[in-house]
């Protein structure tokens, strides 16, 4: 019988299989739930505006920062009701994608 | 004599013409590691069959100074010829005149060639070595691939399509290939994304270089968009060449029937797979020791390497495997190994090829990452597949076949001619292990002694169910067979099968999760 290198375990509902496994499952980064009050970048940019400041009083779909992205200004609305607990970007930055952008405190 | 003149004069305009983009443009090529599209044409077949149609054509274009441009061939090179006596229509865009652009009357070469392969039923091989569209040609040029794409979609499961990178293949371009069945890649030769590196940091700002967005490891290991992987040019040639022999001119046809060969000696079937059934082993080891001369055509070798396609032969006839590899994620159905399996499984039910399935393994692999990105879709892939296939399908289950994963490989629900099991196969709803936590879990958590209780449990569910006779007994599979019988019972059923003619309830076509 070949005898195999490399073998890790793999949990398949209580039996532990003995086998390769990938670098994706190896390397896979734990599942983080998306947390409404921090205003992420979805995608790479310039920050074209910010309309909000820190302790301002902010409801679902208010408007809180425009950003030039693939050619278009792209508005970033906001997701919930609250106050801005902080702004982390000023205007003029350009950001990567994924950063958070600002915090909001939720009501 | 005039004749002798005229013939002098065909000899001196084809000679121009032969020398493509001309001496600097070739040396370029060659000094990139890349053959000529000529030189291409030549190594694929077989020797002196190739006939060239359309070396005379001429772009007539004017804008952008194309006028004054002479554009040899413009561009690329179409004709047909054969491949170890099957006839084949094959294209190479030559890179060396005009960056292999494709211009309208390039285009239409191709399509003229491509209209060939359809009405003669014969294999179209396509050679992609291009820059991209013609910009000077503009709107002509996206004409020209929309042309292209039509005719690959319209003989799609009627003449095998082969696409082959050896050079750059970016923009709307990628689309021929990715509506062809198989496309062959050359490490560090081909190069094949939608949008370029300097776009993607321009638009974007993310940095990325050629061959990590695009290059031949990436499509075969990442992202499969490559079928087959070859470390230079000539490999990738005897690889195009192999696949040629297995598959059929086309979809009225079977495959070119071989002299039958016994499997070599040194794959012993009864030493491959361990008696532990949470213990791997490389399932290709028992698909070489049942196929002639253990000859086995693996296709997307190096994706979801969790599941094993390719191509064998039993006494003498082409046959599509599929199979899970327990040596790699346990042989759990997952996204990408489901689409690689549906695919294949529809590949060789369009061409007459029938299909023995392996069977090892725990069922789809859990997760969160794997539910977010569609398991369930995908995975139903393969069961729209098996089902809707018509060919003759023989399925062996080696040893594991557990609750969803067990209906999914070829079973009998989803009409599997022939279903065979080893001794050793265990049929479940579930693992020893996860059955007896949930079904005897009032009596564990009940028992003085937990883990002696789980283990008696454990022990009784293997003896009454992970077995085959469960399934036997109600005729789930049809027979159950020794490992070193199993080759005599694929060439019984392949026999018996020849003929197989059934009828699928009349339909335009489905509609499969895509």
């Amino acid at each position: 019988m070949r005898k195999f290198e490399d073998l890790g375990i793999l949990n398949i509902n209580s039996s532990l299989y003995k086998t390769r496994l990938t670098n994706k499952y190896t390397n896979r980064k734990p599942y983080k739930i998306e947390d409404p009050g921090l205003v992420l970048s979805f995608i790479p940019g310039t920050i074209v505006d910010i309309l909000v400041e820190p302790g301002q009083i902010v409801k679902r779909d208010d408007l809180l920062i425009v950003l030039d992205a693939m050619k278009m200004q792209n508005h970033i609305k906001c997701k919930v009701n609250g106050v801005v607990k902080s702004v982390l970007v000023n205007k003029g930055d350009k950001v990567p994608k994924g950063i958070v952008l600002l915090q909001i405190e939720q009501s | 004599m005039a004749l002798n003149r005229k013939i002098e004069e065909l000899h001196e305009r084809r000679q121009r013409l032969l020398m493509g983009g001309g001496e600097k443009a070739l040396e370029k090529q060659k000094a990139l590691g890349k053959r000529t599209a000529r030189e291409r044409i030549m190594a694929l077949l077989d020797a002196d069959s190739f006939n060239e149609y359309d070396l005379f054509v001429e772009h007539d274009a004017r804008d952008f100074d194309m006028d004054k441009k002479i554009l040899a061939s413009d561009g690329v090179i179409t004709g047909t010829g054969t491949v170890y006596g099957a006839p084949v229509a094959i294209y190479a865009q030559d890179f060396t005149v005009a960056g292999g652009s494709l211009g309208l009357m390039h285009s239409r070469k191709i399509t003229k060639i491509m209209d060939h392969a359809l009405k003669m039923r014969i294999p179209l091989i396509g050679i992609n070595d291009s820059g991209g569209a013609r910009i000077q040609e503009g709107v002509n040029s996206l004409a020209g691939y929309g042309e292209i794409f039509f005719r690959n979609t319209l003989s799609s499961g009627v003449i095998p399509q082969i696409s082959v990178i050896l050079g750059p293949c970016a923009g709307g371009a990628v689309y021929s290939p990715a509506l062809t069945d198989f496309v062959f890649v050359v490490d560090n030769i081909s190069k094949m994304f939608i949008t370029g590196p300097e776009v993607i940091k321009t638009v974007l700002g993310e940095e990325i270089s050629m061959e990590e967005l695009g290059g031949a490891r990436i499509h075969s290991e990442v992202s499969g968009n490559a079928h087959f992987f070859a470390e230079n040019e000539d490999e990738c040639f005897e690889k195009i060449k192999k696949l040629i022999t297995f598959i059929p001119w086309n979809n009225t046809r079977k495959a070119r029937p071989f002299d039958p060969s016994e499997p070599k000696k040194e794959y012993d079937i009864e030493k491959i797979v361990p008696d532990e059934p949470t213990l791997p082993y490389d399932v290709r080891d028992v698909i070489k020791a049942v196929i002639d001369n253990s000859d086995f055509f693996e296709i997307m070798e190096r994706y979801a390497r969790n599941m094993i396609i390719g191509f064998g032969r039993i006494k003498g006839k082409t046959t599509g495997f599929v199979a899970n590899q327990p040596l790699e994620m346990a042989g759990v159905l997952d996204v990408d190994s489901s689409d690689k399996a549906a695919r294949f499984i529809r590949y060789c039910n369009a061409f007459n090829i029938p299909i023995v399935t392996f069977v090892d393994l725990p069922g789809y692999m859990p997760g969160i990452d794997q539910e977010h990105a569609g398991v369930i879709r995908h995975g139903a892939k393969v069961l729209y597949a098996y089902s809707e296939a018509t060919v003759p399908k023989i399925t062996v289950i080696l040893r594991k076949a557990y609750g969803g994963g067990y209906i999914a490989m070829g079973s009998r629900h989803l009409r599997a001619d022939f279903v065979f099991a080893w001794p050793a196969a265990e049929i479940a709803v579930m693992g020893p292990e996860g059955a007896a936590n949930i079904i005897f879990k009032k009596e564990i958590m009940s028992s003085d002694n937990p883990e002696e209780t789980r283990k008696l449990k454990v022990e009784e569910y293997k003896e009454k169910f992970a077995n085959p006779y469960v399934a036997a007994s109600r005729g789930y599979i049809d027979a159950v067979i020794e490992p070193g019988e199993t080759r005599k019972f694929l060439i019984h059923s392949i026999t018996v099968s020849e003929n197989k003619s059934i009828q699928m309830p009349e339909k335009k076509h489905g509609v499969p999760p895509f």
